[in-house]
């Protein structure tokens, strides 16, 4: 039942993709997908990490940066097959991940949240004033597509046929990260951290391993990126990104792995949609973070469902019962 | 002597940027002593002074009124802040009330974009810009405006949470809060005058910088985050710790820049931060835990 349940699941995700790509009209909106695609596998990591590990990470884009960067910066300077470059991108981040990792989790409370943002901005400074290697705040050019073979992925719509089964890859991955042994931990962890210790849950170890896993997520995320626009430039990586990326958690609602789906997907939609929203970006952004979080908590899913159920039950007359 | 006098004016403007950062530690330890929240939006509220003030220098050119009306405008953004935005939340978790505080942060800076645009104002400086010379360096009055004044303010603060009753209130919520209820302290209204108190010290902190640096909407991202850097350093909660982090952090950052590279000056608060959490997370003089 289980294993039928999680084939139904990912049978259906791969026939709307196809869906999807049969019914989309042009190149513009396979570009938009692609980055829908690229936010949903940053998201992700940060919703295990938020949702489940009850931590938060401020400097996420420094993540998704080291990634870009160091898929960008291998092949378009030294000429390193992208493929590798990628790979040596996740080791770069997770070791970043590993080690900032390991002293901020050994610690209670908000330590995780100011090492990374610390971090972030460091990354963020250094990809500006390391000009000979990144090309500083200009950008970074140049950078090949990703091919296999003489396929090569350098059109919107051959990328999403490379971007979209990762991100079902990656969702699949998360699913079963969060419902193994290592999942249900985690689940113990975010309703008492002293009661799943007490029951032999080495939470240090659990918080750190879901920390790496979203470093990873967002370094994937970075690569992709770097040989989707085959140009990279800082700006994409600063403090706003990493607060784009929480505030897309929060919307699509923490702990919720296909909810990373929903909350990418508007908040890449919505800056294209209104063209009026890249000035009051910021401001859209607070409202969403502060609002969600008072009145909506478990993200906007979850969120209406719950006040629908309760217009409902309020309409069939009933009571809260004491 | 021609290797000192580059140093002494490091120093000087390095604890110019010190006592700043100081002030700014001073309102997130305030906050967390009195609700261990963590407030992400302290540097909008030193981005809101320095341009409050600045437009009230605009209507009415005197710079006292418009020192005093920034920091009551300020005062008064901080308290509606708790009243609106955290004291609804039903279920007051940490990672909930960091995401508020940061909604809170890109919020404000928004507004201010959409109220003053982009460009940067000047204010003028508190007495002139005739430099002084001491001994090899100079300094500017606006300089000795700031640390005065911060020293100050320090000092005040320290009265108020020693002498008087309110003081002695805040520090016992601080200490115990469910204590502090049972003899008869209102919590809420300690939680209400911590944010008040913050958002002054940061307005204050705003509207002294500005003379030096211009006001301009995006100002309080950096200087919040470094008020905070200091704050972690010295040991969060501490007047003291963040008065040493604070300053501490102004000299490391004017020496790097000066002696290795100004690219990297924004690059010391946090290697500093990540130093002091890694080694010694309670702060330099945090001894608690």
């Amino acid at each position: 039942m289980k294993l039928g349940g999680l084939l139904n699941r990912w049978t259906l995700f791969a026939a709307l993709m196809l869906l999807v790509a049969a019914v989309v009209p042009n190149e513009y909106y396979f570009t938009l997908l692609n980055f829908i695609g690229i936010h949903t596998l940053l998201v992700v990591g940060l919703n295990l990490l938020m949702g489940y590990a009850g931590q938060i990470s401020l400097g996420h884009a420094a993540f998704f940066g080291l990634g870009a960067y160091t898929s960008g910066i291998l092949t378009a300077t030294y000429g390193v097959n992208p493929w590798l470059a990628l790979v040596l991108g996740l080791m770069v981040s997770g070791a970043a991940a590993f080690l900032i990792g390991v002293p901020a989790l050994k610690l209670r409370g908000y330590y995780l949240a100011m090492a990374t943002l610390g971090f972030g901005i460091i990354v963020y400074i250094i990809l500006n004033e390391a000009q000979p290697w990144t090309g500083g705040p200009s950008g970074l050019a140049g950078i090949p597509s990703l091919s296999l073979g003489d396929w090569s992925f350098n059109t919107p719509t051959r990328l999403y046929f490379l971007i979209w089964p990762t991100v079902g890859g990656v969702l699949a991955l998360s699913a079963n990260l969060v419902d193994s042994r290592s999942g249900r931990a985690l689940r113990a962890l975010h309703d008492s951290e002293a009661a799943a210790q007490s029951l032999g849950v080495d939470t240090a170890r659990l918080k750190l391993k879901i920390f790496v896993w979203s470093a990873l997520y967002a370094s994937l995320a970075g690569s992709l990126y770097a040989h989707t626009l085959n140009f990279i430039a800082p700006a994409s990586f600063g403090f706003m990104f990493s607060i784009k990326l929480v505030t897309m958690v929060v919307l699509g609602g923490m702990a919720s792995i296909w909810g990373s789906l929903l909350g990418a997907g508007v908040l890449t939609v919505l800056p294209e949609l209104l063209t009026v929203f890249h000035d009051y970006e910021v401001i859209v952004f607070g409202v969403i973070l502060m609002v969600v979080m008072i009145f909506l908590p478990q993200g906007l899913v979850r969120g209406l469902m719950d006040l629908k159920q309760w217009r409902e039950f309020k309409r069939e007359g009933g009571s809260i019962p004491v | 002597m021609e290797i000192f006098a580059p140093l002494l004016q490091y120093l000087i403007s390095g604890l110019t940027n010190g006592a700043i950062y100081a002030l700014i530690a001073l309102g997130f330890g305030i906050i967390y002593n009195a609700t261990t929240i963590i407030n992400f939006a302290q540097g909008e509220m030193v981005m809101l002074g320095a341009l409050g003030a600045i437009s009230i220098y605009h209507l009415q050119p005197s710079l006292p009124l418009a020192f005093l009306g920034g920091v009551a405008v300020v005062t008064l953004v901080g308290v509606v802040f708790e009243r609106l935005a955290l004291r609804p939340v039903k279920d007051p978790n940490p990672i909930t009330l960091i995401i508020i505080t940061v909604g809170g942060a890109v919020f404000f800076k928004g507004v201010a974009m959409l109220i003053w645009g982009k460009e940067a104002y000047p204010l003028p400086a508190f007495s002139g810009n005739v430099p002084l010379h001491l001994g090899p360096a100079t300094i500017l009055p606006q300089n000795l405006w700031v640390m005065g004044l911060t020293a100050l303010l320090v000092l005040a603060l320290e009265a108020f949470f020693r002498l008087t009753l309110m003081g002695k209130a805040m520090r016992a919520c601080a200490y115990n809060t469910r204590a502090a209820r049972l003899v008869g302290i209102a919590a809420g209204r300690m939680v209400q005058l911590s944010f008040g108190l913050a958002a002054a010290l940061g307005a204050g902190a705003g509207i002294l910088i500005a003379p030096l640096t211009l006001g301009v909407y995006d100002m309080g991202t950096m200087l919040g985050l470094k008020g905070f850097s200091a704050a972690i350093i010295g040991g969060l909660g501490s007047l003291l710790g963040g008065v040493l982090g604070g300053l501490l952090l102004g000299v490391a950052e004017a020496l790097a820049s000066g002696l290795i590279s100004s690219g990297y000056r924004d690059a010391v608060a946090f290697l500093l931060l990540l130093l002091v959490l890694f080694l010694r997370p309670q702060g330099l003089v945090g001894g608690q835990k």
